[in-house]
């Protein structure tokens, strides 16, 4: 794929809506409209910065793809939205240039658009549904529904699109506008308001996305909402896990910083479970409710042999090192990173794009991302997978690793995998990789990060042997977040296993209303 | 705010501070440790043993060796002066019971986090035999402290400069080989100290508790970092430790794993080392 330049993508989209003015749309002619490709930065050049890859749409296209879209009655977009946000009218508000509206239709149902339209799995959700991409036959052509979401997120944040896209970096080319803006805009976007002090108190444990979503949600109602977060910084997965590359630090910089001018108090340091009970939060503090939100946090190993070598990494170990430690600028941080030179990483989510793309941004020769399926049953996010192989990463489908090879200083040499083939589906729908006897090759590698996901951290559920959990370690809440312990709620992944954000906040914003029913 | 209430030399190269911190005061037992930062913008997070605490008064002790960039900037702190984070108390606690005869070695630094654990078996009603290591008598810790408590202590050193010139292990095997032989040892040091500890007690089939102190980012169980191999199983130190079965653990891969990072630790640290005597000189 040849990379087009983020201003000829501008212009393009400038005449078409010059063309389209003052014409009458049918079906036919907005199912014509080609659909906008998001401009990015130059592949050969992001993969040795940590930037954002992608820069937004241009005012231009947002105008044009939102033109693509068309306002179906049933809405089926909405269906496919865990959130229900009212997709249709926040599009056709940015089809007539209302960007504030638009956020405000967003901002019914979704706290934070500004994250979500970045990293949500939109061509499994509301784009899968689409129906664009079904009268086009292909679900990624249906509108672009998360960009259009980021865009009009951005567009609040002060970015305006891309309007300005001045800044360049010491080679001349051009930096993302969330490079530049973002930080400075907490203090001039309006707080939501908040209603008269309550004097009662609510713990929020951990600070990813359900967390901010319910001390947002119930701080709002006038409660008290201290935030507990095990780690010297807030943010959960959106800080230690997913890179600046793809989600810029500012932009969770900023919704925290709302958080904190909406008067919600935030302790870092503090790991409820040890540095406290969390009946103790309840028996002796005088807190009247508590959610936790701690996340999915530990990290699954395959147990193969040779999983403990010098070399091998959890993917959140790689990525905790390079994103929250800072481990890439290695001018200023005191935690090393392993100086990967040919990298295999297993797996084939997101964090597996994340580790893949982060070793490379840190001066990794080779980079082989080893997956057992095919590049469909991947559950990473399309884009994710299309931005890293163009930035030169190898991909080795149906290949599962076997063993891992190791000198005699303990350090990775090499691995040695096994291919498969795709029989009959299994329970989650997708076909079951097979192994193939006797189709071992080994690859020579002196890095290695297992990204097969993550276990619920038991931590907090031991130290409270009170809250029932399922067979995996899992919180149990029902549908409104309630769990087994009066006052107590839960949600994110810690109670659906690893999943997504936008669920995470979804799950939070139910909670968040059963605990401002509990206070009212 | 975690002030340093105290701070203290004890030897050339070890520190203690006592640091207000309340919470992890009441919360913690004995064998459990805290992550330290000195920025939490850039600053690495670095696991530290508890080496006392009082809950009334809210304070914890950390006794450390300068051994890298971290704990050399932490030896810079004076009284009065706060720490950006500390976050505790971490891992599992030590099990104590009355098990009758308990022999703790400690090894070097590894004496610090042995005294809670001492006191705690001593509490608990054991005989309790100290055994104290050091490289020579200038680097002998809490010696006066363990021989107030213990109902033997044995000191060794390396080279004789005072008490026995001998390795832990020698006393050890005697303690092993006597008419009262203990019932549990916990060996507390260097990885190789207690790798050897855990080998003089296997003959006798002693139980042999060590704690390990592997590289850890976050120490609450999200990296896998500090993972070790004991018996067939991987197991997480920050979580599933620090103490753990000596018979069991594999001394040798965890000793390479330590030196995982080696390069870009000694470089941080002599840099460190510049920038504090630049900064002595600016003075």
């Amino acid at each position: 794929m040849t990379h087009q330049s983020p201003r000829d993508q501008q212009r393009a989209a400038a005449d078409m809506i010059i063309e389209l003015a003052n014409s009458e749309l049918k079906a036919k002619d907005r199912l014509a409209i080609p659909q906008q490709d998001m401009p990015a930065q130059n592949p050969n050049v992001r993969n040795g910065n940590m930037s954002e890859v992608t820069y937004g749409y241009f005012e231009e296209q947002a105008r044009l793809e939102a033109l693509r879209c068309l306002q179906c009655k049933n809405a089926p977009c909405i269906k496919g939205c865990p959130v229900e946000i009212d997709i249709p009218r926040f599009v056709r508000k940015i089809s007539e240039g209302d960007y504030a509206g638009s956020l405000n239709v967003i901002k019914e149902a979704s706290l934070l658009p500004s994250i979500c339209g970045r990293v949500c799995p939109q061509e499994n959700q509301c784009q899968e549904r689409c129906l664009v991409g079904k009268s086009l036959k292909d679900k990624f052509k249906a509108v672009s529904i998360g960009r259009l979401e980021r865009f009009v997120a951005d567009w609040d944040a002060g970015m305006k699109g891309l309007s300005d896209l001045a800044s360049e970096d010491a080679r001349g080319n051009p930096l993302p506008p969330s490079a530049t803006a973002g930080a400075m805009s907490a203090a001039t976007r309006s707080v939501p308001p908040v209603k008269g002090e309550t004097g009662r108190k609510v713990a929020v444990i951990g600070s990813g996305p359900a967390s901010i979503t319910v001390a947002a949600d119930v701080r709002r109602e006038g409660h008290t909402v201290t935030i507990f977060e095990a780690f010297h910084k807030p943010g959960g997965v959106l800080v230690y896990g997913i890179p600046e590359f793809r989600l810029p630090k500012s932009i969770v910089q900023d919704e925290l910083e709302t958080l904190v001018r909406m008067g919600v108090e935030i302790k870092t340091n503090y790991l409820v479970g040890r540095t406290r009970k969390l009946t103790d939060f309840l028996d002796k503090d005088g807190f009247d409710a508590i959610f936790i939100g701690t996340g999915a946090g530990l990290p699954r190993f395959m147990h193969i042999e040779g999983e403990n070598l010098i070399g091998v990494f959890s993917a959140n170990e790689f990525l905790t090192r390079s994103n929250l430690m800072k481990a890439y600028d290695r001018e200023r941080a005191a935690t090393p990173i392993f100086q990967p030179r040919r990298v295999a990483v297993f797996g084939g989510g997101n964090v597996a794009m994340d580790a893949a793309r982060s070793a490379l941004r840190i001066g990794a020769e080779e980079v082989n991302v080893v997956y057992r399926r095919t590049r469909v049953e991947m559950p990473a996010r399309a884009e994710e997978v299309d931005h890293a192989e163009e930035e030169g990463i190898t991909f080795h489908f149906l290949r599962s690793p076997k063993r891992i090879l190791g000198d005699d200083r303990e350090r990775v040499t090499a691995i040695e995998t096994l291919d498969y083939e795709l029989g009959e589906p299994d329970e989650s729908g997708r076909r079951r990789p097979v192994p193939i006897e006797g189709s071992e090759s080994t690859m020579e590698v002196d890095t290695v990060i297992v990204s097969i996901g993550n276990d619920s951290n038991p931590l907090l559920t031991r130290t409270t042997p009170a809250l029932k959990t399922n067979r995996w370690g899992n919180i149990v809440a029902d549908e409104n977040g309630k769990t087994s312990l009066d006052r107590v709620f839960a949600g994110g992944d810690i109670v659906l296993g690893a999943a997504t954000v936008i669920l995470a906040m979804g799950e939070g914003r139910k909670a968040a209303a059963s605990i401002n029913r509990l206070l009212a | 705010m975690h002030t340093i209430l105290s701070r203290t030399q004890l030897s050339d190269n070890v520190v203690r501070l006592r640091v207000a911190a309340s919470l992890i005061a009441e919360a913690r037992s004995p064998g459990q440790f805290v992550i330290v930062q000195v920025d939490t913008d850039f600053g690495e997070r670095v696991p530290l043993t508890i080496a006392n605490a009082n809950s009334s008064e809210g304070w914890v002790e950390l006794i450390f060796q300068t051994v890298g960039a971290t704990t050399l900037r932490l030896a810079e702190y004076s009284q009065g002066e706060a720490l950006p984070a500390l976050l505790g108390p971490l891992g599992q606690p030590t099990h104590v019971e009355n098990f009758g005869r308990a022999v703790c070695v400690g090894g070097g630094i590894g004496v610090a986090p042995m005294y809670p654990i001492a006191q705690a078996l001593k509490a608990a009603g054991n005989h309790l035999s100290v055994i104290i290591g050091a490289r020579n008598r200038e680097l002998i810790l809490l010696k006066e402290e363990m021989a107030d408590m213990a109902d033997d202590l044995i000191v060794v050193t390396d080279d004789g400069s005072y008490g026995r010139k001998a390795l832990v292990t020698e006393p050890l095997r005697e303690l092993c080989e006597s008419d009262s032989p203990p019932d549990i040892v916990v060996a507390i040091g260097p990885p190789v100290m207690m790798k050897f500890a855990a080998e003089t007690t296997r003959p006798y089939g002693v139980h042999t508790v060590v704690s390990l102190n592997s590289i850890m980012v976050d120490g609450t169980g999200m990296c896998g970092g500090c993972r070790v191999t004991v018996g067939e199983e991987t197991k997480f130190v920050c979580v599933e430790g620090p103490e753990f079965d000596g018979h069991a653990v594999d001394f040798d891969n965890m000793i390479k794993r330590l030196q995982a990072y080696k390069p870009q630790e000694d470089r941080a640290r002599s840099q460190c080392m510049i920038d504090i005597r630049a900064k002595e000189l600016t003075k």
